[in-house]
């Protein structure tokens, strides 16, 4: 198991330092500065060993956290587990930054004593730990106060403490995704993925059973069998194929195994309910024509056409092109039709910003690249051309069917709810090679 | 709260400040300090010397200040044992306290505290809160008997504290459970054959319902020890099955990971018949490309197990090229690992897309990213025939680019492209050799030699380009010097003419002023077999290489399965058995996949027997056990073209050096590891027969048996006086037989026939008398055989093969001559050894050889030396050079003389082209003779 855990500043200074195993000794804590922070080359693995000792890193803004091991570990359970310490204290102090940690380093020794012990990763989950681990001191906390938390921290419903009240039960929905494209120069879809996730803030009272429905295939096909299917055809696609996707904890797995129906006794605030992946009949928001003419060897002409492809009703908004210039551009000169345009000769880019777009629409930008010669041999390796944007919809065709909430011990109904949906789609990778 | 100041306190007497803070009475002041103390301890500085008062402080009401000086004495109590005994009263009074968050702190404090006199007094408190009523001190004291076991581990079991732990199994409280499963893990590990975890179905059942309802750690804990269970039989291996695969869905991916760890053991129980089987597959793919949409960190992870995972079942990820191609921001680690799934993944089905992707990649600026990429298109090209070709042109192209680093990696795949598909690319020699100047590292250098040297006979100036090379031979790495001292005898071998000043050269560097052994040793061997055995040297050092296989970097099918026992671990990343990094016996044990029910074969060859054809596995490296085996195999099994054969080489240990060794020998491997030693020292002597023999490729078909002419008319009715003569001659099973049709064609009856031959050029005389017993009435034929003997009186004929008879009847003598095919005088035992081969090759002046085309012949080399093999003329070797085969053949005439041939055949040529060799030239035309109507027939 975790055998030690230290975070460094960027000079690589210690700042927190916890050793858990015998087996580590303070030299580990010299060895990750020498090898990885002070390497001279940039480090080309998360795992390093050294001395029959396995370091894996994370970092975060410029700070570094290690996770320091001489066994044999679960690899995949350390990097959760950073990344869960890491939630964790931005959770308690917002960013990590080298200041918040000096400023808390004693709340992150608590805290580092309570999620792991001996090495194993425990009960992690801010609600319950903000519970207990508060920095304010002990409060004398009643018999019954104690062993609601330690239940809670060891029981079923770690995520959820009871007793939570709201005078008006209001729940949240955003369903983001973030499609992905990649695209030859002519048109051709290399790759293309939409990653969705659905985060949801609850404001409920009690403990309640939540259930989620949206349009998975899999169930809609199910319900189709038995009932009509007249509307299969009217609206285009009624439902969307989902390649995988992963719950929080709180969802009960193995009823989404059997049935496929999603239940669970939601966190309080706001968390992620489900993430998930689809790659079929993806609604792919733009095209991007790229049209690259090398003129001699001292200048470029690019051409780009972008196209809204989604209804002319919405709207997409923070649209950004990143047409990328070889390194030894001297000059460029660009002519939009639509938005503004820039190069940018430290991001070696032109930038090209529209801040609103309607559905189909297209819109043009035309540039002059001029070029220092070079005797570089080289080849400009024409990085592809990427885009940014956000549409209010989702672009894997994702529908919230329902999210029903059933509170039995208290009297309020899925009715009294007060629910709201949201769909934003934006860009991950969405590239087009020129 | 703005603890940072803590940090920054580096006056003198620090120390001494911080004890009168530490003994101040007021509590903040206290607290502050204790502050600074941990601070101070922190950044590294020696604040032992405050323990006494450090511990002064531990009697507070205030948890945070107690949890900081729990905190202290964690770090120091191991350095101040005795001062470290205080502290005991107060845990021991902290695990009694009405709080169950303060004994449970006591309780994972204490077993904290690597102190022996502590641990005794740590028992008591312990078993209490083993059985405390609130599952949080219990949870925490679970992994507190896993503390004590490492402290002392004879402790735990005396006091009986692994019972305990095995009943928390059974707990209520499934994180209770999850800890109990994380100690009990542990504390086997140290007990391999303890069967501490001894899990049985119902233990197994408990598991599986905890694994419901705990916490994302808790369920990776009951994962990681499901996975070491054996089910009994395929029914429980599916059910648990069943119940593992929701947690492909959950949202942590090491609970994903260790799921499929479970997964992919248990299914090899499966049959694979069965309807749960595939579905169970189809389910597997989803998550694991999931896994790909992670973290960066987790990413390389899951990649790296990804790559464990497609060489065990390839099946599982087939489809999914697509979703490892590169991602411009990848992270590097990530990129590399992409790039090697995609190869593994590469198949004829999706090659078009995997070049395309790798072409984009090798103009990328990271250098060891483009240098992948690049190696990629390579393996590409060894891996789908189809694509070699397209692979080549597109390493052409980048060598154009002239990117220096590109070049190199180019010339280094296409090395290994040619030992793939020899003489199939070599017009790709004269681009190659233009760019030998600006290659400066030590690997494209070596291949560029290897190459040069290969096909020396096919560069002309390969004299000049190696003698550039060994300008600064002292210079060069090993791996190039070995190379250049192989390459330039091979050089000598072919041109021994115009060589020899450079062979000699090499070989005084290499055995005087070398100081490396491996270079010096390697040059006497040279040195020794050129010097005593030209033939032999040319045998060991031109010796047909084996072709590589495919995938040369495959895990080993043990290390593998080993491997997939522990996916998601770091052995899994390292590509390692945890005994490669783990120190001491923790881990270290080996763990297995269970054998597929109803087979008693082990996993591994079932697996192979059931699969597919196509998902057979590719040949790999041997296992360690068959490489010496295989070793020899190299040299006594038929090594036929078609099949690749295995590269020697290892990827582990000590037989790493021997593979590469003796491979290196055989002037095949290039990156021949440069220790080959004291192993093959020994004895030099015996290498060339040992290593050198390939064997002839004829030797394998059965002999199609020796033509015979139809019988033609010799001796006519009409010059016979009625006699009419008509034969042929014929060898069978080593006995030479003229067969004979006597025709009466008079009006009288024939008897008292009788035959005699002149001397003859080879001695042919009958062995017994003419047996024509009857009377021939007239009209009358029959047909004798007469045996004949080589032991007759000899005198040269012209022609040579001529044949005078005489036959005699009632009615006269009548004499007439015949010829025969001079292959009625080849022996059996006409095979050559190869070195003799070579040797009388040499030894025989160049006028004695003679050159003869032999027309229309619609046979493959191995139909030819089949059929020639049936007239005794025997292949001994077989060289294929630019589609050319070559067969080396021998005859011996009964008289013992040797006639050696070169016969080439080109593919498609129905021309072969026949160069015959014999001390006594007048022969060869017969041969030639022979040779025409053997393969004509």
């Amino acid at each position: 198991m975790i055998g030690g855990l230290f975070i460094y500043n960027h000079k690589g200074e210690v700042l927190i330092s916890r050793v858990y195993r015998d087996d580590i000794g303070r030299n580990a804590v010299d060895a990750f500065r020498v090898n990885v922070i002070h390497a001279r080359q940039q480090v080309r693995s998360p795992v390093t060993n050294f001395a029959r000792t396995s370091f894996f890193h994370v970092k975060r803004s410029n700070i570094w956290l290690a996770a320091v091991t001489k066994q044999n570990v679960n690899a995949a359970m350390v990097f959760e587990f950073l990344y869960k310490m890491c939630d964790v204290m931005t959770a308690y102090f917002s960013k990590i930054s080298e200041e918040n940690i000096k400023n808390n380093f004693v709340l992150i020794y608590e805290l580092l004593d309570e999620i792991l012990d001996f090495g194993y990763p425990q009960n992690s989950e801010t609600g319950a730990l903000k519970t207990f681990i508060t920095q304010q001191g002990i409060k004398s906390q009643t018999k019954e106060e104690q062993s609601q938390i330690t239940s809670q921290v060891t029981g079923q419903i770690g995520w959820r403490r009871e007793g939570i009240k709201y005078r008006r039960n209001e729940l949240f929905l955003d369903v983001l995704e973030s499609v992905n494209l990649l695209m030859s120069p002519q048109g051709q879809v290399l790759s293309a993925h939409v990653s969705g996730r659905v985060v949801m803030k609850s404001y409920l009272s009690g403990m309640p059973e939540c259930k989620f429905g949206m349009n998975d295939k899999i169930v809609i096909d199910k319900q189709g069998k038995g009932g009509t299917t007249d509307d299969s055809g009217k609206s285009g696609k009624q439902s969307i194929a989902i390649d995988d996707c992963t719950f929080h904890q709180c969802v009960r797995l193995s009823k989404f195994d059997s049935e496929r129906s999603i239940s669970f006794i939601p966190p309080d605030g706001e968390y992620e309910l489900m993430r998930y992946r689809t790659t079929k009949d993806i609604i792919l928001p733009f095209r991007v024509i790229p049209l690259v003419r090398e003129v001699g060897r001292t200048k470029l002409e690019v051409k780009v056409v972008i196209k809204s492809n989604f209804k002319p009703s919405l709207l997409a908004q923070k649209i950004e092109v990143r047409i990328p210039t070889p390194l030894n551009t001297s000059g460029v000169q660009v002519i939009c039709m639509k938005g503004k345009a820039k190069y940018k000769a430290s991001e070696n880019a032109i930038v090209w910003k529209i801040k609103r777009m309607a559905g189909m629409k297209e819109s043009q930008i035309s540039a002059e690249i001029e070029l220092l010669p070079t005797n570089d041999k080289k080849k400009w390796a024409r990085p592809p051309i990427s885009m940014n944007f956000e549409v209010p919809f989702a672009p894997s065709g994702l529908k919230v069917r329902y999210l029903k909430v059933f509170e039995p011990k208290l009297n309020y109904s899925d009715h009294d709810v007060i629910k709201w949906v949201r769909y934003i789609g934006r860009s991950g990778i969405y590239e087009t090679r020129c | 709260m703005t603890d940072s100041k803590y940090f920054t306190t580096t006056k003198k007497g620090e120390i001494f400040e911080l004890k009168a803070e530490l003994n101040s009475d007021k509590k903040e002041k206290k607290k502050e300090a204790v502050k600074k103390v941990i601070a101070s301890m922190t950044v590294g500085k020696d604040v032992s010397a405050l323990f006494p008062d450090v511990v002064n402080c531990m009697q507070t009401d205030n948890l945070e200040l107690k949890k900081l000086v729990y905190l202290y004495l964690m770090n120091y109590a191991k350095s101040q044992p005795d001062m470290a005994i205080m502290a005991v009263n107060t845990f021991v009074k902290d695990c009694e306290d009405p709080n169950p968050l303060i004994r449970a702190l006591a309780v994972r404090t204490m077993g904290c505290i690597r102190v022996d006199k502590i641990t005794e007094y740590l028992c008591e408190p312990l078993r209490k809160c083993l059985k405390d009523e609130d599952p949080y001190v219990r949870k925490t004291a679970a992994v507190c008997v896993a503390k004590l076991h490492d402290i002392n581990a004879q402790l735990v079991e005396d006091q009986g504290f692994l019972d305990t732990l095995k009943d928390l199994i059974s707990d209520s409280n499934p994180m209770v459970v999850a800890n109990a499963v994380a100690a009990l893990s542990e504390i086997a590990e140290s007990h391999p054959n303890s069967n501490l975890l001894d899990l049985n179905p119902q233990t197994i059942n408990k598991l599986l319902t905890a694994l419901n309802e705990c916490t994302e750690w808790g369920q990776i804990f009951i994962l990681d020890c499901l996975a070491n269970y054996m089910p009994r039989d395929d029914r429980e291996s599916q059910s648990i099955c069943e119940r593992v695969t929701p947690r492909l869905s959950h949202a942590n991916s090491a609970v994903v990971l260790s799921a499929v760890k479970v997964l992919m053991k248990f299914m090899e129980m499966l049959p694979k018949d069965l309807d749960y089987y595939g579905t169970l597959l189809k389910k597997l793919a989803p998550p694991l490309v999931t896994l790909l949409s992670a973290e960066p960190e987790l990413q390389y992870v899951a990649l790296r197990n990804i790559n464990l995972i497609v060489q065990k079942r390839p099946e599982i990820l087939k489809h999914e090229m697509k979703v490892f191609f590169v991602k411009y921001n990848d992270p590097i680690y990530v990129k590399l690992e992409k790039l090697d799934i995609m190869i593994r993944l590469a198949s004829q089905a999706n090659i078009a897309q995997v070049l395309a992707e790798l072409k984009e990649y090798a103009t990328e600026v990271d250098v060891d990213f483009v240098r992948k990429a690049v190696r990629a298109i390579g393996r590409c090209a060894i891996k789908v025939e189809q694509s070699a070709e397209r692979c080549v042109s597109t390493l052409l192209d980048l060598i154009q680019t002239k990117v220096n680093y590109v070049v190199q990696e180019a010339i280094v795949v296409i090395k290994d492209i040619f030992r793939k598909y020899p003489n199939k690319y070599e017009s790709v020699i004269a681009t190659l050799c233009e760019n030998l100047d600006s290659l400066d590292e030590p690997e494209a250098r070596a291949a560029m030699i290897w190459i040069v040297g290969e096909y020396a006979e096919r560069i002309d100036n390969a004299d000049e380009l190696l003698e550039s090379f060994l300008e600064g031979f002292h210079d060069e790495s090993t791996q190039v010097q070995l190379q250049l001292l192989t390459a330039i005898v091979k050089l000598f071998l072919k041109k021994p003419t115009e060589t020899q000043e450079l062979v000699q050269q090499v070989l005084s560097l290499a055995t005087q002023d070398s100081d490396n052994p491996d270079l010096r040793d390697r040059g006497y061997i040279y040195w020794r077999l050129l010097s005593t055995d030209p033939v032999a040297a040319k045998e060991v050092v031109l010796a047909e290489k084996p072709l590589i296989s495919e995938e040369t970097d495959l895990i080993e099918p043990t290390l593998l399965e080993e491997l997939i026992c522990h996916i998601g671990t770091l052995a899994s990343v390292y590509h390692k058995p945890p005994s490669a990094f783990v120190e001491g016996s923790r881990g270290v044990q080996h763990k297995r996949i269970p054998a597929r029910a109803g087979s008693g074969e082990s996993a591994e060859s079932s697996d192979v027997g059931q699969s597919g054809p196509s998902e057979a596995p590719p040949a790999v490296i041997p296992s360690q056990g068959d490489l010496l085996g295989d070793l020899l195999n190299l040299d006594l099994a038929p090594p036929t073209a078609t099949v690749p054969s295995v590269q020697p080489s290892m990827q582990m240990g000590a037989m790493d050096l021997l593979g590469g060794g003796l491979d290196s020998l055989l002037g095949g491997d290039i990156g021949g590891s440069p220790s080959m030693g004291a192993g093959l020292g020994v004895a030099p002597a015996a290498m060339p027969t040992a290593l050198g023999i390939a064997p002839a490729v004829g030797g394998v078909g059965m002999p199609t048996g020796s033509y015979v002419a139809p019988k033609t008319v010799w001796l006519p009715a009409m010059k016979a006086k009625g006699l009419e003569i008509s034969g042929t001659f014929a060898r069978r099973g080593g006995i030479i037989q003229m067969d004979l049709t006597l025709t009466n064609k008079a009006m009288s009856v024939m008897t008292d026939f009788a035959i005699q031959f002149n001397r003859n050029s080879f001695g042919l005389a009958p062995a017994g008398p003419l047996q024509v017993l009857t009377p021939l009435s007239p009209n009358q034929t029959i047909d004798v055989s007469l045996p004949l003997s080589t032991s007759g009186p000899v005198m040269k004929m012209e022609p040579l093969n001529n044949l005078q008879v005489a036959v005699k009847n009632n009615i006269d003598v009548f004499y007439f001559s015949c010829q025969y095919p001079l292959s009625l005088i080849f022996v059996e035992d006409g095979k050559m050894e190869r070195q003799v081969f070579l040797a009388t090759w040499k030894d025989i002046p160049n006028d004695n050889e003679a050159q003869f085309q032999i027309k229309d012949i619609h046979l493959n080399s191995d139909a030819a030396s089949n059929k020639l093999q049936g007239s005794n003329i025997f292949t001994i070797a077989k060289r294929t050079v630019e589609g050319q085969d070559m067969l080396y053949q021998s005859v011996k005439l009964t008289n013992g003389i040797w006639v050696l041939a070169e016969m080439r055949i080109q593919t498609g040529n129905p021309n072969y082209t026949l160069s015959i060799k014999c001390r006594a030239p007048e022969v060869c035309q017969f041969v030639f003779l022979c040779y025409e109507l053997v393969l004509k027939n």
